[in-house]
């Protein structure tokens, strides 16, 4: 296929393999920050062509995992109100919360859909004007845009029959809080290249420099994770750190400014937490008070919804670098996808779910 | 054997726009729905409704026998319509037994409210489906429901087929070495019905692949391809009956992700909503299990029949690794191509 089989090529995938095993000569640990290339690792198996001394770990770039808790009862308590039309991406109606998920609340009657652009949400709004329409707004700097410009156009179309249950991260704070920590292993970051196509990469010129890490820009496909690694290994073996940018045909260093206006003008950045490691200070996106009137939180008062975790689950620490799924006793025991204790089990894109999905067992026999 | 049909609705539609809770009642309303449009589709008197039983005169010391339900939204779609698959699904689940499809039973349960022109759209394509299939409609039912207690129609066909060759074709008779083969192109019917269900638009239209399989299992047993198992890839796709056939023989099936055929407008496609073509239902494939010193001929058979020339040999089964699915990645790697844990959804990002 057109643009993406040039990235899947076996022969050059095995000759960027034999560059990182000729240039490798101690352990390097390298986080992919975004669970969408942790995903294409373990689909392709491309942790397969990389040394032992590469270790790649799975960072917390996946916004079906780091969705707290709290936020999934909040969802479900406004989905099973009568005159709500409960809207979200596909994923996110399995993620259990404290007691029922989003597909059960469908069952029992409350009206769930799956959408696949918030437009979508804002133009049932338009139809259902007796309804309150409501959006799960999760992701990272990726699908923001587009959810801010949700709200931007129901604003302006004054359509008040919308609003959208705002759980926003972003993907720099949380590398900082990573790298701050007093037991950080990562050495190496393969930064999401679709959320710099966004914001650009200007952003980590300071954490390369503040923590002296190596930030790879890089893409989804194969071999642009290969390549990535590639430039990440280098820069490591030769002592810098520097921000590189290996996803050069989607990526700017400035990103797209219309959409980082349309962002700034409708959300301002905030404490958020993070299922699996907490809260991080600035590390996320709310509405602004002019737009506040869009916030499903406020709107339907379900702040006061709280959750706590399963005490069994280390997904906080696979999350951060500190522990790999194996490690976890839960694995494959009680905690499986179709009854998942916590973050990294809950969405395919998890590394929990990928390593139960690829590597259920090994293949080394 | 085909009778001309005439394409539009015979019913008064000034009268009966749509299905009404009459229609099932058994009086007048009922048994005009019966003259007017499920006559049609019994071609043997013998067999036309007003008898509680049909009468079958079979030959055969083993037949098969099978039945399935039939839901889906959009009743119709591109390349098919919920009669077409209520044909075609039962008639292929005969023909994985290696059974030659003999009669069909037709339930038909219909929602109150439902457009008199789209039963009749569905029950011409019934009736042309199984002529093509060559099975005969030998008995039938027909309720309505309360309007909001159905989605349009839900259809339940059995089949009826007889086996007249010593094959046992089945997951027990599956081989270490038998080769595995895929009679064409994968992932187009799921994507068909999800493009049309949820208001997708791609450059080219994906039209579903549902079509009977038949006549292509018959031509590779007539071809005396000693044919060990075979299965159709609706549900769950092409990963959950190799996962079913690996579990059930305890045996490993080796395939190669390079050799699968996905049309290239439905790879795109399924990429774009991240989804894996792999778990995506159809409704006009199979894999055959082959001895690997007949995969060639029976390569052949297939990519000669109609509509599946892009047939390929995808893999091996091997003792390797009991009970699991191996698949050779793109880029030369190997994984475990598990079963899902629900329905596959599109993802975030």
């Amino acid at each position: 296929m057109k643009y993406l089989d040039e990235y899947r090529d076996p022969d050059l995938a095995r000759r960027l393999s034999d560059e990182i095993h000729r240039i490798t000569t101690r352990h390097h640990c390298i986080m992919e920050v975004c669970g969408g290339q942790t995903h294409a690792i373990v689909k392709f198996g491309i942790d397969e062509f990389l040394p032992d001394k590469v270790e790649l770990v799975h960072g917390p770039g996946c916004p079906v995992c780091v969705t707290p808790l709290e936020l999934i009862d909040q969802a479900i308590a406004i989905a099973s109100r009568p005159e709500v039309i409960f809207t979200s991406f596909g994923d996110m109606l399995r993620v259990p919360g404290s007691h029922l998920d989003l597909f059960a609340v469908k069952a029992n009657g409350g009206d769930v859909r799956i959408i696949y652009s918030p437009l979508d949400a804002l133009k049932i709004a338009r139809e259902n004007p007796d309804k309150e329409v409501v959006f799960f707004a999760v992701g990272f700097e990726t699908t923001a845009p587009a959810n801010a410009m949700a709200v931007y156009q129901a604003h302006a179309q004054r359509i008040a029959n919308f609003s959208i249950l705002v759980s926003h991260v972003l993907v720099p704070p949380a590398i900082e809080a990573i790298l701050s920590s007093t037991n950080n292993r990562v050495q190496g970051f393969l930064a999401a290249g679709h959320v710099c196509a966004v914001m650009g990469y200007h952003e980590y010129d300071p954490l390369a420099a503040k923590y002296q890490v190596p930030i790879v820009v890089t893409g989804f496909e194969p071999l642009d994770i290969l390549q990535g690694v590639l430039m990440c290994v280098k820069q490591l073996e030769e002592g810098r750190h520097d921000v590189e940018n290996q996803y050069v045909r989607s990526v700017i260093k400035q990103g797209n400014q219309p959409a980082q206006q349309m962002l700034t003008r409708v959300f301002e950045i905030g404490t958020r937490k993070w299922r699996g490691i907490g809260q991080i200070p600035h590390s996320g996106f709310q509405l602004r008070d002019e737009y506040r009137m869009y916030d499903a939180e406020t709107k339907f008062n379900v702040r006061g919804i709280q959750a706590e975790e399963s005490a069994d689950c280390i997904s906080g620490l696979v999350l951060q670098g500190h522990k790999k799924p194996f490690d976890c006793p839960a694995f494959g025991t009680t905690c499986t996808p179709e009854h998942p204790l916590g973050a990294t089990m809950v969405s395919s894109e998890g590394a929990c779910a990928a390593y139960y999905r690829y590597r259920g067992q090994s293949l080394t026999t | 054997m085909t009778t001309e049909f005439n394409p539009t609705c015979p019913l008064p539609i000034t009268q009966h726009t749509q299905v009404q809770l009459a229609h099932g009642s058994g009086g007048k309303l009922m048994h005009q729905l019966i003259d007017q449009i499920f006559a049609h589709l019994y071609e043997d008197t013998r067999h036309a409704p007003g008898h509680d039983s049909a009468v079958l005169n079979v030959s055969s010391d083993n037949l098969a026998y099978t039945t399935d339900s039939y839901v889906v939204n959009p009743l119709i779609f591109p390349g098919g319509d919920i009669g077409q698959l209520a044909v075609n699904g039962t008639v292929n689940d005969l023909a994985m037994a290696g059974a030659r499809a003999h009669s069909l039973s037709l339930g038909l349960i219909l929602e109150e409210g439902l457009d008199m022109p789209t039963l009749w759209t569905v029950c011409e394509s019934i009736r042309r489906s199984a002529d093509a299939a060559r099975i005969q409609i030998v008995t039938g039912d027909t309720k309505v429901v309360d309007r909001g207690k159905g989605d349009g129609i839900f259809i339940n066909t059995s089949g009826i087929g007889t086996i007249d060759h010593p094959l046992t074709i089945a997951p027990s008779s599956v081989r270490a070495g038998d080769a595995i083969i895929v009679n064409g192109d994968l992932a187009r019917h799921g994507m068909a019905v999800m493009a049309m269900r949820e208001g997708l638009e791609f450059e080219s239209a994906i039209t579903s692949d549902t079509c009977p399989l038949g006549d292509v299992v018959m031509e590779l047993i007539d071809a005396d391809i000693e044919v060990h198992c075979l299965r159709d890839l609706t549900r769950g796709g092409l990963s959950s009956a190799l996962n079913e056939i690996a579990s059930s023989t305890r045996l490993s099936m080796e395939i190669d992700e390079a050799r699968i055929p996905v049309r290239e407008d439905v790879a795109s496609a399924c990429e774009l909503l991240g989804l894996d073509p792999l778990y995506v239902a159809n409704e006009g494939r199979f894999v055959a299990f082959v001895p690997g010193d007949q995969a060639e001929r029976a390569l052949a058979i297939m990519q000669d029949h109609p509509g599946f020339g892009s047939a390929n040999f995808i893999g091996r089964v091997t003792e390797q690794h009991p009970s699991l699915v191996i698949l050779k990645s793109r880029i030369g790697a190997n994984r475990i191509l598990d079963l899902l844990a629900g329905d596959q959804l599109p993802r975030i990002c």
